[in-house]
C-alpha cells in the first residue's frame, strides 16, 4: 500500500503524520470493543472491571501511539540498552520482587507495579532483530548460537520466577526472529527434535502444579474436581454455546460461576458460550486480519531489522491466540496465556498494544526512509 | 533453500523474509483451521452433549416430600396428625459470629449441649448460605421470647416444619404405631422414586402396615443453582400429593376404657366387632410414648426401653403368646358336641382330679374338692377341669387341632398390622415334626383346659370369641375401615373379609355353648358373676386362669396367690361377647400374673364392653 500515491485524502495524510496504520488500528479497536462486552459479561456484569480495563486499554493505546512515533532505527539503536535494562530488572525481581499467587513477577516501583518480563517481550525480539540485521542472512551457525543465548538468558530468569508461560512466550518471540532470519529448515527440524528430547529434562525442572496441568491435559478425567475441572467446564461452556450462542449475558456456565477464571485466561469460553460458533469465527477472522496485516508490514519492511521484528511480533500475536484458544478448547495444556486484547489484566494488554505500536512505527516510517 | 554465500544481499534477504512470511502465514492458516475444526466439533457436532451437561450443571431437582396422611378413629377422632413445630435456624453467612450468636440466643432459649454439637457439626459441613437448625420443637413461650428480640438477630429465623403427633400418645401406641427415621434397611424395600426426600417412615402399627397409603407422592421443584449450590430461581414446580387419610376401626373411647380398666396390670386387651371383624380396641401394656421415635430416639432412651423388664415395645396383643387356659373350654365343648362324643346332657363326676388308666398321675381340677357331678353347662359355667380332661381325651388331639384351627388358633389371622404371631395349636404331626416325639395322652388332657403346649395371642382369643358370638360366620380382624380419596375427600370404605365359616353338625350346639357362657357371667355359680352384676345387657363370657409354669400336678394344695413370686403367678384371662343375643363386641383380656381370670380379667372385659354398650355410665 503505497503512501506516496498522489491524490490521497487529507485524512490519510493526517493518519500518516500521526504514524497510525488505519487498518491495524481499526481491527484492534473492534477487538478491544468486543472484548469489553465479553468482559462485562464474564465479570458478572461488573462495571468496575470494565472501567479498570478501559483504563488499561487507554494506557496501552497511549503507549502504542507513542511507540508508533519512534523511528525504527531508534528502536534498533536502543534495543541492546533496553535488553540490558530488562535483564537487570529480571535479576532485581528475583532478588526483591513482590510475590503474587506464589510467584515473584512484580517489581514495585513505588508508583506502579511492573512486570519486567513484559518489557522483555519487546526487548528480546528487538535486540535479536537488530543483531541479525548486522549479520548476513540467513545467519551462520555461530550467529545462531549467539542469538539463542540472547534468548535463553532472559527466558531462564523468567522461568525462575517461576513463570513458565511468559518464559515460553519470550523464547518463542526470539525463535520467530530466528525463523524470519532464515534459520535453516534442517536446523529448525534439529531444534524441534532436540526440544522433544529435552522434554524429560524440562519435566524434571517443572513445578508440581505445572506437571499437574500437563497430566490433567493428557487426561482431564484424572482430576475432574481440581485441575481438570477448568478444562471440563470450559468445554461444556463452549460446546453448549452451539452455533448461535446463548446470547450476551446469558451464558449459564459463566454467569453461574461454573467456569473458573472466566474473565482472565478462560474468557474465550465465555465468549464462545454466549455468541456461539459464528461469533467465534468472527473473532478469529479479526485476529487473522491483524496477523495478516502484521505479516504484510513485515514483508514491506525496509530492512532486515524491520522485517524480522514485525514478523516476530505478528507471529507472537498469533501464538498468543493459538495457545489461549487451544488451551480453552482442550487442545493444549493449561498455560497461563491471556487471550490477546480481550482477557482482563493489565500488563499483557499494554505489552501487546506496544507491539502493535512498533508495527505501526515500522510501517509508517517507510516513506521517510526511502525518500 | 539455496545457500547464500555472499555478504549482505538486500534483495535476497528481502526474498528470504517474504518466503518465510508466506510459509508462516500458511502455518497460521493451518493452525487456525485446527482451532476451527475443534470448535466445530465442540459447538456443532457435540453441542447436544455439552448443552445437556450445561443444564445438568445449573439445574437441580429438589424433591418436596408429601404430607403424610392423617389417621382417625372410627368416630373421626384424630389418632395421628401433622403439627407444625417451630425450629430455630441460623444462616451462618448472615451472622457476624456464629458462636457469639449461639451464646446470645442461649440467654433467651435453652439450647442443650447435644443440640449445639449437632449444629456446629452441620455448620462445618454445609455451605454457609444454608439455614441450619439449632433448636427444634420450640415451645410457644420460646418462640415469643425470640420474636420479641428478633431485630437483634439478623440471619436467625424460626421455621415451621410438620411433625407427627399422636394425640392419644401411649394409649394407642401399639395400634397406631409411630414414624421414625428412614433407615437404609427400610429404604431397601421401598420405591426409591416415591421416597426421595422422605425422612420418616412408619415403623410399627398402622403407621407401618399402611405406609403405602399414608405416604403420598412426592412433588419436585427444578431450580437453577450456581456453582456454589445457591438457589437462583425456580424453573418448574410440581406439587406433592399428600398421603391418604385413614379411618381406623378403632374406637378411642373403648381403647381408653380398656387402658384404664387394665390399670397397672401388664397385659393386653383386644376388642372386635364380631359382625365385621373391626378391631375396636387393641391395647398392650405397658406402653410407651410414640413421640420418642418421631424426632429420632437417642441411644440411651432406646436401650432403656429395650432393657425394661416390662417390655413396653412388645405388642402383647399381636405377639404375646399365652396359654389360653379355660377360655378354650366353650370351643372345646363345641368340638365334643360336633364330634358326637358327648351330648349336652352327658355328665362327668368331678372329684377334684382326674387319672388316666394305668397311671398314678393326678390331673388336678382348680377346685380341690371337685365340682361333683357336672354336665356340659355346669362344666363351662364353673370351669370344671375334670370334665374337659375326659372330653379332650374322648375327642382326641388331632380332631381338637382340626376343629379349633377353624377359629383361627395356631395360625396367623392376617390382620392388617405388622408382627402378628401364630401361637401354637398342637397336634400329633406338630409334635413329631417339631420335637420328633410321640404324643402322650396326658398332653391331650392339658390341651383340654388350654394348657400344655397350647398358646394363643390376645388377638386370636378375641377372634375366637367373635367367631362363637356370630355362630361361626365371622370375619378376619382388621384395623383399617376406610381411606379418604385425596382429591374428592370421599371416604372409601373397605369391605370386611369373611373367614371360612365354621359349621357344626347341629346349629343348636351354638346355643348350648352361648347359654353356658352367659351362665359364667350371670349365674350364681358362674366363675365371673361379679363381672355381670348390674349390666343392662347380657354377657356371654369365659374366664381363664392360665398357669405360667408347670406347677407340679402332684401338689395337693394350690399355692396361695401371694406366696409365689410375681413372675410365677397365673395369668388372668377373660373372653366375652355382648349383648349375648345380638353381639356387637367380642373382647379378650389378659392380665399377666394377675391371678384369677374371673375376678381380675372379667371386670376389665366388662368395662370395655360398657364403653360401647353403656357409654353414658
Amino acid at each position: 500500500m503505497s503512501s506516496q500515491r498522489p491524490g490521497q485524502s487529507g485524512f490519510q495524510r493526517l493518519l500518516l503524520n500521526l504514524h497510525i496504520d488505519a487498518m491495524l488500528l481499526t481491527l484492534i479497536l473492534i477487538v478491544l470493543g468486543l472484548g469489553l462486552f465479553v468482559l462485562y459479561s464474564a465479570s458478572g456484569e461488573s462495571s468496575a472491571a470494565v472501567t479498570s480495563q478501559v483504563k488499561r486499554i487507554g494506557l496501552g493505546l497511549v503507549v502504542m501511539m507513542a511507540l508508533a512515533q519512534v523511528n525504527p532505527d531508534t528502536f534498533r539503536a536502543f534495543a541492546p540498552w533496553l535488553y540490558a535494562l530488562g535483564l537487570c530488572l529480571l535479576v532485581l525481581v528475583l532478588l526483591l520482587g513482590d510475590t503474587a499467587k506464589g510467584a515473584q513477577r512484580w517489581l514495585d516501583l513505588g508508583v506502579i507495579r511492573f512486570q519486567p518480563s513484559e518489557l522483555m517481550k519487546l526487548a528480546v525480539p528487538m535486540v535479536l532483530a537488530g543483531f541479525m540485521h548486522s549479520r548476513t542472512l540467513p545467519p551462520k551457525l555461530r550467529t545462531m548460537g549467539a542469538g539463542a543465548l540472547m534468548i535463553a538468558v532472559p527466558a531462564a530468569l523468567i522461568m525462575r520466577q517461576p513463570d513458565l508461560g511468559t518464559a515460553l512466550m519470550i523464547a518463542i518471540s526470539g525463535a520467530f526472529v530466528l525463523y524470519m532470519a532464515g534459520l535453516r529448515w534442517r536446523v529448525i527440524l534439529g531444534l524441534v527434535l532436540a526440544a522433544a528430547a529435552a522434554l524429560p529434562l524440562l519435566w524434571s525442572q517443572m513445578h508440581d502444579y505445572q506437571r499437574e496441568r500437563v497430566l490433567t491435559f493428557l487426561n482431564p478425567a484424572r482430576d475432574p474436581g481440581g485441575a481438570g475441572y477448568h478444562i471440563t467446564q470450559s468445554k461444556v461452556a463452549i460446546g453448549s454455546g452451539g452455533l448461535f450462542g446463548k446470547g450476551w449475558l446469558n451464558g449459564t456456565q459463566a454467569q453461574l460461576d461454573f467456569l473458573p477464571e472466566s474473565a482472565t485466561d478462560f474468557i474465550f469460553a465465555v465468549y464462545a458460550e454466549e455468541v456461539g460458533l459464528l461469533g467465534v469465527l468472527f473473532l478469529l477472522v479479526l485476529y487473522l486480519a491483524i496477523i495478516g496485516r502484521g505479516l504484510f508490514i513485515s514483508v514491506k519492511g525496509q530492512d532486515s531489522f524491520q522485517r524480522l521484528l514485525a514478523g516476530s511480533l505478528s507471529l507472537v500475536f498469533f501464538f498468543y491466540v493459538f495457545v489461549n484458544i487451544g488451551m480453552v478448547i482442550g487442545l493444549l495444556p493449561v498455560v497461563g496465556v491471556p487471550l490477546p486484547l480481550i482477557s482482563w489484566g493489565g500488563t499483557s494488554m499494554v505489552s501487546l498494544l506496544a507491539g502493535m505500536g512498533v508495527l505501526m512505527s515500522i510501517h509508517t516510517h517507510r516513506r521517510l526512509l526511502s525518500s | 533453500m539455496a545457500e547464500i554465500k555472499s555478504l549482505k544481499n538486500p534483495l535476497a534477504e528481502r526474498q528470504l523474509t517474504l518466503f518465510r512470511a508466506i510459509i508462516a502465514g500458511l502455518g497460521v492458516v493451518i493452525l487456525s483451521l485446527v482451532l476451527v475444526g475443534r470448535l466445530v466439533q465442540l459447538q456443532l457436532l457435540d453441542h447436544d452433549v455439552y448443552a445437556t451437561r450445561s443444564d445438568d450443571n445449573r439445574m437441580r431437582v429438589r424433591i418436596i416430600a408429601p404430607a403424610r396422611g392423617l389417621i382417625y378413629d372410627r368416630n373421626g377422632i384424630v389418632l395421628a396428625e401433622n403439627l407444625p413445630t417451630y425450629q430455630l435456624e441460623i444462616v451462618p453467612e448472615q451472622v457476624e459470629d456464629v458462636a457469639d450468636t449461639v451464646t446470645a440466643l442461649a440467654e433467651l432459649i435453652d439450647i442443650p449441649d447435644r443440640d449445639r454439637e449437632r449444629f456446629y457439626r452441620r455448620v462445618d459441613q454445609e455451605p454457609s448460605f444454608r439455614s441450619i437448625p439449632l433448636r427444634t420443637r420450640l415451645t410457644p413461650e420460646e418462640v415469643a421470647a425470640f420474636e420479641v428480640n428478633r431485630q437483634d438477630f439478623k440471619g436467625v429465623e424460626i421455621h415451621a416444619a410438620l411433625t407427627r403427633r399422636y394425640p392419644l400418645g401411649r394409649l394407642a401406641a401399639h395400634a397406631v404405631g409411630y414414624v421414625g427415621s428412614l433407615s437404609e434397611a427400610d429404604a431397601a424395600g421401598l420405591d426409591p422414586r416415591r421416597y426421595r426426600g422422605t425422612q420418616r417412615i412408619g415403623k410399627v402399627g398402622v403407621e407401618a402396615a399402611h405406609e403405602s397409603l399414608l405416604h403420598g407422592e412426592p412433588g419436585s421443584k427444578i431450580i437453577e443453582a450456581n456453582a456454589q449450590g445457591r438457589t437462583l430461581r425456580d424453573l418448574e414446580y410440581q406439587g406433592p400429593v399428600a398421603g391418604e387419610n385413614l379411618y381406623l376401626t378403632l374406637d378411642s373411647r373403648i381403647q381408653e376404657a380398656a387402658v384404664t380398666a387394665l390399670g397397672q396390670h401388664d397385659g393386653a386387651v383386644v376388642a372386635i366387632d364380631p359382625t365385621n371383624g373391626d378391631i375396636l380396641a387393641l391395647v398392650s401394656q405397658p406402653s410407651f410414648d410414640p413421640h420418642l421415635f418421631v424426632d429420632g430416639i437417642d441411644y440411651v432412651t432406646y436401650a432403656g426401653l429395650n432393657a425394661d423388664p416390662g417390655r413396653p415395645l412388645f405388642n402383647r396383643a399381636l405377639q404375646g403368646q399365652y396359654p389360653p387356659g379355660s377360655t378354650v373350654k366353650p370351643v372345646m365343648a363345641l368340638a365334643g358336641l360336633d364330634a358326637g362324643v358327648v351330648t349336652p346332657r352327658h355328665r362327668e363326676m368331678c372329684i377334684g382330679y382326674f387319672m388316666l388308666p394305668d397311671n398314678e398321675r393326678r390331673y388336678r381340677d382348680w377346685k380341690r374338692r371337685g365340682h361333683g357331678l357336672v354336665d356340659m353347662h355346669d362344666a363351662i359355667a364353673q370351669s370344671c377341669d375334670v370334665y374337659f380332661y375326659q372330653l379332650a381325651l374322648d375327642i382326641g388331639i388331632d380332631h381338637i387341632h382340626d376343629f379349633l384351627s377353624q377359629f383361627g388358633l395356631g395360625q396367623i389371622l392376617g390382620v392388617d398390622l405388622p408382627g402378628e404371631k401364630p401361637g401354637l395349636l398342637p397336634s400329633r404331626d406338630w409334635k413329631r415334626n417339631a420335637r420328633n416325639e410321640a404324643w402322650y395322652p396326658g398332653e391331650t388332657l392339658n390341651i383340654g383346659i388350654g394348657q400344655g403346649f397350647m398358646t394363643a395371642t390376645p388377638l386370636q382369643l378375641a377372634h375366637m370369641t367373635a367367631m362363637v358370638a356370630v355362630r361361626g360366620h365371622g370375619y378376619r380382624p382388621r384395623i383399617l375401615a376406610a381411606r379418604q380419596e385425596p382429591g374428592t375427600r370421599d371416604l372409601i370404605h373397605f369391605e370386611p373379609t369373611p373367614v371360612e365359616p365354621v359349621n357344626v353338625a347341629d346349629s343348636g350346639y351354638w346355643d348350648r355353648i352361648a347359654e353356658s357362657m352367659e351362665a359364667v357371667v350371670h349365674s350364681v355359680q358362674g366363675t365371673a358373676t361379679r363381672s355381670g352384676a348390674g349390666a343392662s345387657y347380657r354377657i356371654a363370657g369365659k374366664s381363664g386362669t392360665a398357669q405360667v409354669t408347670g406347677l407340679s400336678q402332684e401338689d395337693e394344695e394350690a399355692p396361695d396367690l401371694l406366696d409365689v413370686p410375681r413372675e410365677l403367678r397365673d395369668h388372668a384371662l377373660f373372653i366375652a361377647y355382648a349383648p349375648a343375643d345380638a353381639p356387637k363386641i367380642a373382647v379378650a383380656v389378659i392380665a399377666e400374673h394377675a391371678g384369677s381370670g374371673g375376678r381380675v380379667a372379667g371386670p376389665i372385659a366388662r368395662a370395655v364392653m360398657d364403653a360401647l354398650l353403656e357409654p353414658e355410665s
